[in-house]
This record gives C-alpha cells, structure tokens and sequence, in this order.
C-alpha cells in the first residue's frame, strides 16, 4: 500500500462514517435491537480478512498434530471461525427478530 | 481472480450492505433487509475464495464448517430474553476476529511502513478490548460473572497506566526494529521487539476488555453493547487499513457509526454522560446516602380480585414493561392479559423508555416475540402526554425509569433523566417482587404517591392471577 492509497482509504473511512450517522439515525427505536444484530453481523466482514490469512501463506514452521502449518495460518483459521459464528449467528438471530414484528 | 474485480465485487457487497441497512430502518422492509445484507456478505465471502492469493484450502473450509454450525446453534436456541447477551458474545467474536487478523499479517511479514504498523495496532488494541469486553458483558448479562459494578480502589489510575503502556508500545511498534531495539535494550527490555512487543500489546488490550467493563453495573448494559458494537465496527474499519481494503473500512465505519449513535441515545435517555457511564461503579455509593435522609414511604397494596375489577372498569390502560418482564419471562401472559382488556373494549397501549430492559430495544422484541402488534408499542416522547388521560398505568419490572425523583429531586442520582410520567395516570399499579430499590440504589417515591397501588408477586404469575380474576368476573 502507497501512501496515496493510504489517503483514498482514509477517505473512503471518513466519508463511509458520516454516511453511517445518516442511515441509522432514520432507524426508529422499535428496530434498536435488530439493528444492532444486524450491523453486528456485518461487522464480521473481518471474515474477508481471515480466508486471505488462513489460506495465503507458503511458510511451514507450526506442526499440529502432524498438520504443517504457519503460525498466521493458524491465526486465520481461529480468525475465521470466530467471524464466521458472527456472521451466521447475526444474520439468523436478525431474521428471527425481524420475522416477528407484525402489525394487527 | 484478478485484483480488480475482486475490488469491484466487494464494491457491490458494501452497495447491497448499505441498501441492506436502509431497508432495516422501517419494520416492513427490515426482514428483507437483514436479508439484502446477508447476501452481500455471501457474495464478498465467495469472491475472496477465488482470490489467487489463496492457495490452501483445508483450513478454510474446516473453519467456516466450524463457525458456521457453532453460529447456527446459537441463533436458533438463545430464547429472545437472552438477547442482549448474545449480541454481546457474536460482537466479541467479531471483534476477536479482527485482533487475529491483524496478528496473523504482522506474523505472515513484519509490516513495511509506519501506518501499516499503526493499523495494526489499533486492529489489536480495539479488536481486543472488543472481544474481552463483549464477554464480560455476556458474563454479566448471563449471570456468570456478578451484574453489580466491581469497584476497587486505584481503579481508573490503574486502567490509565495500562493503556498509556499500551500505547507506548504501539508507539515502539511502529518504529523501525533497529531503533526500537536500540531504545529497549537500553532499559533492559529488549526482549519486547518485534513479535514480541506485538504479543504483549495483545495481552494488554485484553487485559483492558476486562478491566473497563467489570466496574460498570447490569442496568447500564445498553450502553456498553451499543459501545462495543461500535467497536467491533471499527476493529473492523482499521484490519481494513491494515489490508488494504475498502470493504473493510466502509462496513467497519458503518457499524461503527451505527453503535456510536445507539450509545448516545442512551446516555441521553439516561442524563449521563458516556464518561460517567464509562467510569462505572454507579448505584454502587448512592444506596446509604439515600436511605438515611428519605422519610419513610407508605404503600398500598392491592389484590387481583381488586385490581382486575378495576381494570374491567377502564377504557385506557398503558403498560409500561421493564427488566423485571424479561427475568420473569412475562412477555405472553402480558399479551395475554392485553387481549383479555381488549374484549373488554379496553385500549391497551406500551409506553417503551429507550433504556428499559439490557440493550437498546430489548422490549420491543420481547413483545413482538408475544405477539404484540408493533403499533401499539409507543416511544417515550410519544406517549408521555397520554398518562393524564389514562385511567391505569401498570408498570411491570420497570423501577428507576418511572421514578418522579428524576423530575422532583435535585438530590437524587438520577435527576434529569426523563422518565415515564407514570404518576399522572389517575391509577398506577406498579407489579413488583419486593420493595428493593431499583438499580439506582434509590428509593422510588412513586411508590408512596396515593394513586398508586403495590401489586407485589413475579410477574408471570401475578399477571396469571389477574388474568384468572378477570376471566371469573
């Protein structure tokens, strides 16, 4: 990453922020607990992250049980099961709630 | 796959997250919503496995199979009163994510500029607090670990010191290793460079998610939730900076907004600021203070028989639900009793305040999942006028939020936060255990008024009995 990509990113940061304020503060105090489920489940897009950890690397130097390995592979594989249950478990718990709501 | 339609594909997943979160602000589209987002997230997942970057496979899959089965169990079991603390522990495994993220590309090759490196330790630094913290709070809210604020002496100095050493740490790591090396072994703690000082900021971030939250009482729960939650988000937003993508940082700083405005929320619907909040030990002082000077407080109770004839002779009733409904799980009896009301052509209506129950919103889910028609569930500022035309007001596990010191006593360690104004219903009924003080510590002299009534007993089963009563008249 350059510096110049650096400064696009933070724009992007900045600019994804304010969008941010704008979008929930619409959300009405009734949807507070789903929202929250939800936005929580999107914060697991770490997962992105942790396929590229857990998959990329060429080094062996972690043996498990017999399993060669690298220590940021292994690192990414824990990564990935914890954004995984983020994931699967936000969205499922979000449409149980969702689901419910309903009017007379 | 190439690098750049990677990038315009996960361009699409932030456009489908976005669209997602829109639609979750109205209960129609919110479903639909929650779904737009999920696909979103399928679609970025996927992408990724086409990556050329990644060459092996098996962890990746024995990994989502893992997580993904662990996640499900979870979702589909957890009852809805135990919401808030799942979405505690989901947050913390998010948040956990992204701290080992950011280790595992320290580790894959020490970063090559100084703002790689800054990345990384702030991915650490609130990619830790998150994970540890959000299971305190799980604890908290499960009852593993005590709901009372732990408070001890040199508290916040010692908290203080911790982060500052944190801090000086990542500064160390963002230096080159030559002069850090330098600098450290001068005062013989060489052994912290490179991995090392990375591996001792990670023990110190966690040692901070644990510190911060164990001083700060159960019923300022929504606030720490709605904090972590913005946390996880930015976890999310600097492991983007660390990687060098835009996905990362636009979802992150979404959630990140999205949990910082719920936080404001409630320390407003609260009158505390997120300092006070933060800083914890609160109702843990007041309980002496307050019971020497209050005069003593004479109640009336009132009985089901009693009660369910009065209400058989009501045309508008409002129910003002709290923690307690949730503990007792009275969700169902108390649609049951609305239904039971409304063949009585009784107009039956919930006032909601915004920091009743763990977790932002934690009533109105729990009524849905009752059955309550959401247009008969009324914000505090909607319904507050409504109390003087109500013929009962009946308020069940609710406490410090209906409690009139907050408007009449500058003395009171809640003056200020806006309440539900109860006391203006020509009847009140307050279902209650026992005469605890709420979580404020504070006597609630509501309690004392003359158009209040005690109706003491579990909810579940006092609302069983009333209902009883109501069905023999």
């Amino acid at each position: 990453m350059t510096f110049h990509e650096l400064i696009l990113l933070f724009t992007v940061f900045v600019l994804s922020i304010f969008l941010g304020f704008e979008l929930i503060s619409k959300v009405p105090p009734i949807l507070h607990t789903p929202l929250m489920s939800g936005s929580n489940a999107i914060s697991g897009i770490t997962i992105v992250g942790s396929l590229v950890s857990a998959g990329s690397s060429l080094d062996v130097n972690v043996n498990l049980f017999g399993y060669q390995t690298s220590v940021s592979s292994l690192l990414g594989f824990i990564a990935i099961i914890f954004a995984t249950i983020n994931v699967v478990g936000g969205y499922l718990v979000t449409d149980r709630m969702t689901r419910m709501f309903k009017k007379k | 796959m190439n690098q750049d339609i990677l990038i315009i594909i996960y361009l699409i997943s932030s456009a489908l997250f976005i669209f997602g979160i829109k639609q979750l602000s109205s209960v129609k589209t919110a479903r639909q919503g929650n779904l737009t987002s999920a696909i979103g997230m399928l679609i970025a997942i996927i992408a990724t496995l086409f990556d050329q970057k990644i060459v092996n496979f098996e962890l990746i899959i024995i990994g989502l199979i893992v997580g993904a089965l662990i996640g499900a169990i979870f979702a589909l079991k957890v009852e809805m009163t135990a919401m808030p603390q799942m979405v505690a522990l989901f947050n913390g495994f998010g948040g956990g994510a992204s701290l080992l993220v950011a280790v595992a590309d320290y580790f894959k090759e020490s970063p090559s500029e100084v703002y790689i490196a800054v990345s990384i330790f702030l991915s650490v630094l609130i990619g830790g607090v998150t994970f540890t913290g959000s299971l305190i709070a799980f604890g908290k809210l499960q009852g593993i670990v005590t709901e009372k604020a732990v408070v001890y002496k040199f508290q916040h100095p010692i908290n203080l010191l911790l982060l500052i050493i944190t801090i000086v740490a990542g500064i160390f790591l963002s230096m080159d290793q030559l002069t850090t090396s330098q600098i450290l072994s001068g005062i013989g703690l060489d052994i912290f460079v490179g991995e090392n000082l990375l591996i001792l900021i990670t023990i110190l971030s966690l040692i901070i998610g644990v510190l911060i939250v164990i001083p700060i009482g159960g019923a300022d729960m929504p606030v720490v939730i709605s904090l972590l939650n913005s946390y996880s988000g930015l976890a999310a937003a600097m492991t983007g900076f660390v990687l060098g993508n835009a996905v990362l940082i636009i979802t992150g700083s979404l959630v990140g907004a999205s949990g910082i405005i719920l936080t404001n929320i409630m320390c407003k619907s609260m009158n505390r600021s997120l300092l006070n909040v933060m800083l914890g030990g609160f109702g843990s002082t007041t309980a002496s203070k307050s019971q020497a000077g209050a005069k003593e407080i004479v109640i009336k109770e009132v009985g089901s028989e009693e009660l369910a004839m009065m209400l058989d002779g009501a045309s508008n009733v409002i129910i003002v639900p709290g923690y307690g409904m949730a503990v007792a799980q009275a969700q169902h009896v108390v649609k049951e009793l609305m239904d039971e009301l409304e063949k009585r052509n009784v107009n039956v209506r919930f006032a909601i305040h915004p920091v009743a129950g763990r977790m932002p919103g934690h009533m109105n889910v729990l009524l849905a999942e009752a059955a309550v028609p959401y247009d008969k569930l009324y914000e505090m500022d909607q319904i507050n006028d409504e109390f003087a035309n109500c013929d009962v007001a009946i308020v069940i596990g609710a406490n410090d939020v209906v409690n009139p010191a907050a408007r009449n006593n500058p003395n009171s360690p809640i003056y200020g936060m806006p309440i539900l104004n109860v006391d203006k219903a020509k009847t009140v009924v307050v279902i209650k255990r026992s005469l605890n003080p709420g979580y404020a510590g504070i006597e609630n002299e509501l309690f004392g008024y003359p158009n209040c009534l005690m109706y003491f007993g579990d909810a579940k089963q006092a609302i069983s009995k009333l209902i009883q009563e109501l069905k023999e008249l």
